[in-house]
């Protein structure tokens, strides 16, 4: 299977303004592999061939990359791709018990997907947040201060279509092939949304201004 | 004395608009700095004694003084935005809530190089924060600070943000070029070092966030006033990350050289009813510390002298229900994971050092297993290619060292004698 003319026209309008920003075309497969997730929800062999001919490179090549990266799925991930962080600070704050118990409820392991396409699980290594241990992740936006229970009731939700927000992000998740878009390159206009800064990324600032501490004058 | 905190990165945090053009104001550091001569741009971030922020502490300014001029090469920035290491989480709230201040310093950094083209490569795992660096950066072309004849000065750039997916590695700065030139991020041989032949065999800067981010504000203070916080040889404010059993862990900025007690103070301690057991003092790459440590300066030296690396000030802090042997193994499973496979010391010894650690946290070792763990740990150590390996064996060594009774106990009873629930967020309800 190849991609249809309209798809494909639409994906080679999109590359070419990725390639744009680059001296040399070749530091544009990953946000090409990005744009093939984009579409298809996992890089699909379509795809792979998609960037090999839009760069002037292998396929062979573009596999080569593709199976370097943790983020470039070898099969479709849910709708909603869940991860855990279980690196070592949120293992022990809680984050072994919450995969234990999310896997479970899901009846999915890591990279796994549901049967219905909704979820697939992953376990993460650190993402960057660990002031908010146990830290979760949805399409790689954040949900901070997780327990088992939240993080069961976060897949009902997202099994039952309802709306989520992360903890700090837009007012509502997109699905994983929106999320990928941005990851191209190819921004949406959620920017604005959620807060500057939340929870323990102030918790400095507020000691700060609750003792009259400040950096020096100049 | 008592060490106070100097938000400067952090200090808009709590306005709700932060991230816009409108909060933050008019780049006036990058006007400044445009009219100055690139090189005296160059002397002020060496007068100010600016050290990398991403870990390794080497001097700013004189990265930036090892770009040859005049070579008729293209030069380029590269931001190292992809903060991975275990524990370190500054550069995300950073990106998040104050991005212009790292573009701001994008334009002065390559400004000083002569760079025409600039990169942010960022982890993509931080969907939000990738967001906010789009629209930083177009509200920075919109008003006509990149581009081309910004601020009537004659000096273009282009700025791209570049999204990762997902390698710890790619936090090497050469792994981190092949990355952004399209291929497996795997770390190149040094020398030739980037400042000679980096993005496109062309010289190159690669600086972490949190440095870029603060040159705007040495630049509009002055050297000196930089220099005027910190140690003798770490100057300026940092910030110092606590995270784990802590009544609020969050981000600090203080000055280089605060003590974690200073820090644990200002924090509400360490969660109630409990008392400190092993802490890092820069990510998982830097070894264990332990109550024995808490007045030790947080600067490069002090740190240094004591044994482990300042590396990104992330503070990972475990209470006494915490076991050792299970954080350790958790550790190197993640570098086993991480390790890129070039080199046979780091593929093959982080795989070993996972097995054998797995075996003593199951209380089904020996004695001859910690032999085993810090030998293997002595033939990966400054026989990797990069330091992804080096830093695989700081927890290793420094648990060993301080804690080894502890893992002898796993097999006298043969089993892990802690229990995991006493150490979640929600084990005391």
């Amino acid at each position: 299977m190849t991609y249809s003319p309209d798809i494909r026209e639409r994906l080679e309008r999109d590359a070419k303004e990725i390639i744009g920003r680059y001296p040399k075309t070749r530091s544009a497969l990953l946000p090409l592999l990005h744009l093939v997730q984009s579409e298809d929800g996992y890089v699909s062999d379509d795809g792979q061939e998609f960037c090999a001919e839009m760069l002037g490179i292998s396929k062979a090549e573009v596999t080569g990359v593709a199976t370097f990266y943790t983020m470039y799925k070898r099969k479709p991930a849910g709708e909603y791709h869940v991860g855990v962080c279980i690196n070592a600070l949120c293992a022990v704050m809680g984050g072994d018990q919450i995969w234990e118990e999310l896997s479970e409820h899901a009846g999915v392991g890591h990279e796994e997907t549901t049967a219905d396409g909704k979820i697939s699980l992953e376990r993460l290594e650190c993402n960057a947040a660990c002031d908010f241990a146990p830290v979760m992740m949805v399409n790689w936006e954040f949900f901070d201060n997780q327990t088992p229970e939240s993080a069961k009731q976060l897949v009902d939700d997202l099994r039952a279509g309802k709306d989520v927000a992360p903890t700090r992000g837009p007012k509502k998740l997109c699905t994983f092939k929106e999320a990928s878009r941005v990851l191209a390159g190819l921004p949406d206009e959620l920017a604005g949304e959620g807060p500057s800064a939340a929870g323990p990324s102030l918790e400095g600032l507020k000691v700060a201004k609750a003792k009259g501490w400040k950096a020096p004058e100049a | 004395m008592t060490t106070t905190l100097t938000p400067v990165l952090t200090a808009n945090w709590d306005r709700p608009d932060s991230f816009t053009l409108d909060a933050y104001g008019e780049y006036k550091a990058a006007r400044k700095a445009l009219g100055m001569d690139p090189d005296a741009v160059i002397q002020a971030v060496k007068d100010s004694g600016l050290r990398g922020r991403g870990g390794a502490g080497f001097p700013t300014g004189m990265k930036w003084g090892f770009i040859p001029q005049g070579d008729g090469k293209p030069h380029y920035l590269v931001v190292n935005a992809d903060e991975s290491e275990p524990g370190t989480c500054k550069d995300i709230p950073l990106m998040m809530a104050n991005p212009h201040a790292l573009v701001e310093g994008v334009i002065i950094t390559s400004y000083a190089i002569r760079a025409s083209h600039a990169f942010i490569y960022v982890r993509g795992e931080v969907l939000h924060v990738i967001r906010r660096l789009h629209a930083a950066v177009r509200e920075a072309y919109e008003k006509g600070y990149l581009g081309n004849d910004i601020f009537g000065s004659g000096f273009n750039l282009e700025l791209v943000v570049h999204s990762g997916a997902g390698a710890y590695i790619c936090g090497e700065e050469t792994a981190l070029l092949d990355s952004l030139e399209g291929f497996r991020g795997q770390p190149r041989l040094k020398p030739p070092f980037p400042a000679v032949a980096g993005l496109y065999a062309s010289p190159t800067v690669v600086n972490n966030v949190e440095s870029i981010a603060s040159v705007p504000s040495i630049i509009a203070n002055g050297a000196d006033w930089f220099a005027g916080m910190g140690t003798e040889k770490s100057k300026g404010f940092g910030i110092f990350s606590l995270s784990g059993h802590v009544t609020r862990p969050g981000q600090y900025e203080a000055p280089l050289g605060i003590t974690l007690r200073e820090l644990l103070d200002m924090a509400g301690g360490v969660r109630a009813g409990h008392q400190i057991k092993f802490w890092t003092p820069g990510g998982s790459s830097t070894p264990i510390f332990t109550d024995e440590h808490l007045d030790v300066p947080l600067d490069f030296e002090a740190v240094g002298a004591k044994g482990s690396m300042l590396g990104t000030r992330a503070l990972q802090i475990f209470d006494e229900t915490t076991c050792v042997v299970r954080t350790v193994l958790r550790w190197t499973e993640f570098y086993a994971h991480e390790s890129c496979g070039k080199c046979t010391p780091c593929r093959e010894g982080t795989y070993w050092l996972k097995q054998v650690l797995k075996r003593l946290e199951a209380g089904q070792g020996t004695e001859d297993d910690l032999a085993t763990i810090t030998d293997i740990a002595d033939n990966i150590l400054g026989r990797s290619f990069c330091a992804l390996g080096d830093g695989a064996t700081s927890p290793i060594h420094s648990s060993v060292k301080y804690f080894r009774e502890e893992y002898l106990k796993h097999f006298e009873i043969g089993g892990c004698p802690f229990d995991p629930k006493k150490s979640t967020l929600w084990g005391e309800q």
